[in-house]
């Protein structure tokens, strides 16, 4: 078997396990974002923010398995069908870290942000602050798409 | 960059000058005025509240007036409406509305009314339509519901259960009761809940037949119509037509106010001063023939508003310092450029007493950032131009809007510049598209480097800007300090830090560490390497005696100290949290090129052109959207916690000035 296989494997974790998680926060976010909108329409733009603040680690989720397609080859032709084994755990192991944080983090972000836009039902004027407590969350996604994107390109 | 001194005025005037005094704060919209609380025998507040209710009411009235004209008669709005702001309206134009407020709140009361009979009028069309829907089972009846009979027969007229059949009403009933003579039933319609049947039968019968009929589900029909069902629909549907045509009676009526929208907004808004007029009024305290009051207006006003009043009044003014005690309201003055970012700080809160308002540095940090998170030249260029047009073209815009549309058409440039220094324009597009259209690869280089293919180097250039951002705000604490002449403290918390720290950075530089990281081997001459120590020691020290200076017991003393030493990983994960320039600048370029790449997978002919621009289009407007919202939050945070952390707590309140609060026009003194 080709390392290729793994290395694949890494970017549908990174893909796949980032994109679920921001699946899920937007959802709950969008939950009580919808709820804020039918009492006030005028909320809207702002809960909207809101909710889409858990969205960004399916986009790190794609940009750590778009580069890795890149590095592996499969974009553009000259994929690397003979790569050895170790190689592929490698790119696997470097894709770990944003498609678990990613999963992790964007589901509380969700839960946060959900919490925030009940501030801004309440107190709108408090949206900056409102903002702040899912970006606190999001740090951590940020730290491993880091680590994630400088393994990828190191190897 | 400054919080506006405020001083106290308070004013004392004849009662009958009153509401022309207020009528002209009101109208210079410069002071807050401050509730008296105290009454005694000679100055007592009047009650207002019977005619600011009165006055409220009347502006609810014009703004239903004005909703229901433009739920019948919609007035044009273009798509960019909401930048327009508020027009113009001349102090004249509302005199005029003033003399005729009565038959405006009139026109009002009566755009309410014929709306109130529209709404009855449709709910009487979707009664009087349920209940022809619940004669039409029964409309081949030519007899009238309620039944009727003969000198010796009775008819009995019902409904029983769905799909019963005539042959099963007849077994039953010549089953249960064989006595039952001359018996006649016949189905008249049937409709999914029941069967409509009639019943004739000899009047001695009358009364058994109806218990037997009723076992087998017999009920008389809902609604007792003394007519035949067909000649009471086509009466019902008169009753709808009449109604529809009341309804249009009704918007053809409604639509000849049509001219009066302006002047119910100016009716809504006159009530709406008014009211806010009385609230002042009402805390007021009075004497027989005077009036006294109070408030806070900025510093540069006091003297033009004490000389307006002076020139037209017969009152004293008097002006004096805000005592240490009070809370004064907050109002920031920046020039033009750096006022833009004066809704960033105050969504944080404005600055308390004795702070310094960070708006002016603050701003120009929130542009480099912004930049280097979005970093690419083209949509740069994009939302520049499109502040700069929106602001060009909207004038009269709303003043928070505008600030706000002017810090991203700063951060606009900002961002065109970061984009060239990295080469993106659109991502990769350049590349892609003369790779794929014109079979020869060309692209505009970067100016500086490319993050992408060296991550490493945007990451240390990420965290020497959060270096710098993070010295700047520890540097304004000193600055703040300083003014408040508070010298130990300065060097207690502010150099001391600077010095470990200082070494701290000093030590790492030279390390294999850090040159495995940057792949550059920096080695510093020795007495550099000496003083990054003596640095770094001499500051830790310093802050682990210092620190806890307020305490008495060393011991504690001590402790305190150390663990204000503990803050040094605080400052590391602050340095980390920059490496989110990187991540952020990184995910606009890639996406951007996944965009890119969809687009180019369609080849290079006719349709994979047109493909290519559809997908282009709409994937880097998505791109830009989630980029611009991931760059503006991620700024803010930055701002917030890492440089606010550093200095700034906020907390102050907001000048609320007594001024004409307006929701439609925007009154201008003629």
């Amino acid at each position: 078997m080709s390392g290729i296989v793994f290395a694949l494997l890494g970017v549908a974790v990174a893909v796949g396990m980032a994109g679920m998680g921001s699946a899920w926060g937007v959802g709950v976010a969008g939950q009580a974002a919808a709820g804020v909108v039918t009492e006030d329409p005028s909320k809207f733009a702002k809960v909207l923010l809101l909710q889409l603040l858990p969205g960004t680690q399916g986009i790190y989720g794609l940009l750590v398995g778009f580069i890795t397609l890149s590095k592996i080859g499969l974009l553009g032709g000259g994929a690397q069908m003979d790569m050895s084994i170790t190689q592929g755990l490698l790119y696997f192991a470097a894709c770990l870290p944003i498609g678990m944080v990613g999963l992790v983090s964007a589901k509380f972000q969700g839960q946060t942000s959900a919490a925030s836009i009940g501030i801004v039902a309440k107190k709108p004027e408090q949206f900056g602050k409102a903002m702040l407590f899912p970006a606190m969350v999001e740090t951590y996604a940020i730290l491993a798409l880091l680590i994630s994107i400088l393994a990828v390109s190191a190897l | 960059m400054a919080v506006l001194r405020m001083q106290k005025v308070s004013i004392c005037a004849l009662k009958r000058d009153r509401k022309a005094i207020l009528e002209l704060l009101q109208m210079s919209g410069m002071m807050e005025i401050i509730p008296i609380v105290s009454e005694d025998s000679v100055f007592k507040k009047s009650d207002t509240i019977l005619s600011r209710q009165g006055f409220e009411r009347n502006a609810v009235i014009a703004d239903q007036a004005v909703e229901v004209l433009q739920e019948y008669v919609p007035e044009k709005k273009s798509l960019f409406s909401s930048l327009e702001g508020k027009p113009l309206a001349g102090e004249a134009k509302l005199k005029s509305i003033e003399k005729n407020a009565d038959a405006s709140v009139d026109d009002a009361k009566q755009i309410l009314l014929l709306n109130r009979q529209i709404a009855e009028d449709k709910a009487g069309i979707v009664k009087l339509e349920a209940q022809i829907e619940s004669l039409k089972p029964w409309m081949n009846l030519d007899i009238p519901l309620t039944g009727t009979g003969t000198w010796k027969t009775t008819v009995l007229v019902g409904s029983v259960g769905a799909a019963v059949t005539l042959e099963q009403l007849y077994a039953a009933i010549a089953e249960k009761a064989p006595e039952i003579e001359g018996l006649e039933l016949q189905i008249v319609g049937s409709d999914k809940d029941q069967t409509c049947i009639t019943a004739v039968c000899l009047k001695k019968d009358e009364i058994r037949l109806e218990e037997l009929l009723r076992t087998e589900g017999f009920a008389k029909p809902p609604q007792a119509v003394a007519v035949i069902p067909g000649t009471h629909v086509k009466g019902l549907n008169v009753q709808i037509e009449k109604l529809k045509a009341d309804i249009e009676d009704s918007l053809r009526k409604i639509m000849t106010y049509e001219g009066c929208r302006d002047t119910l907004k100016l009716l809504s808004d006159y009530y709406r001063i008014r009211a806010d007029k009385y609230e002042v009024l009402g805390g007021l305290v009075q004497s027989e023939k005077t009036f006294i009051m109070e408030g806070y207006v900025p510093a540069t006003q006091t003297d033009g508003l004490k000389n307006k009043l002076e020139e037209k009044f017969e009152l004293a003014v008097f002006v004096e310092e805000i005592p240490e005690e009070e809370d004064a309201p907050v109002l920031l003055q920046n020039s033009n450029f750096t006022s833009a970012a004066e809704a960033v700080t105050s969504s944080f809160g404005l600055p308390a007493k004795g702070e310094l308002d960070p708006t002016s540095i603050m701003t120009f940090c929130y542009i480099f950032l912004f930049g280097l998170m979005l970093s690419d030249a083209a949509y740069g260029l994009i939302v520049f131009l499109a502040c700069f047009i929106a602001i060009k073209k909207f004038p009269r815009m709303d003043a928070g809007l505008q600030k706000s549309l002017r810090l991203f058409m700063y951060c606009g440039v900002s961002t065109l510049f970061w984009g060239i220094m990295f080469g993106g324009y659109f991502g990769d597009a350049v590349n892609i598209i003369s790779k794929t259209f014109f079979g020869k690869e060309v692209g505009i280089p970067a100016l500086w480097f490319v993050p992408l293919n060296d991550p490493m180097r945007m990451l240390l250039y990420s965290m020497i800007f959060g270096c710098i951002h993070l010295y700047l705000g520890l540097g304004l604490k000193g600055y703040m300090l300083l003014k408040d002449r508070k010298y130990l403290d300065f060097v207690c918390d502010v150099v001391l830090w600077y010095m470990m720290l200082t070494g701290l950075v000093l030590l790492l530089v030279p390390t294999d560490l850090f040159g495995s990281i940057v792949q550059i081997k920096l080695t510093f001459p020795p007495f550099l390497n000496m003083l990054a120590k003596v640095l770094a020691i001499g500051g830790a020290i310093g802050i682990l005696f210092m620190s806890g200076r307020n305490s008495k017991n060393p011991v504690l003393r001590i402790a305190l100290g150390a663990y204000d030493l503990y803050n040094v990983t605080g400052w590391l994960s602050d340095v980390l949290s920059y490496s989110r320039l990187l991540a952020l600048g990184l995910a606009t370029g890639v996406i951007a090129s996944v965009i890119n790449q969809m687009g180019s997978m369609l080849g290079n002919g006719f349709i994979g052109a047109v493909l290519f621009t559809i997908i282009f289009i709409f994937g880097h407007l998505f791109n830009l959207a989630i980029n611009l919202l991931g760059a503006y939050v991620h700024t803010c945070r930055l701002q917030y916690v890492e440089f606010f952390g550093k200095f700034y707590e906020g907390g102050g309140r907001a000048f609320a000035p007594f001024r004409q609060n307006t929701k439609y026009v925007d009154i201008k003194e003629d």
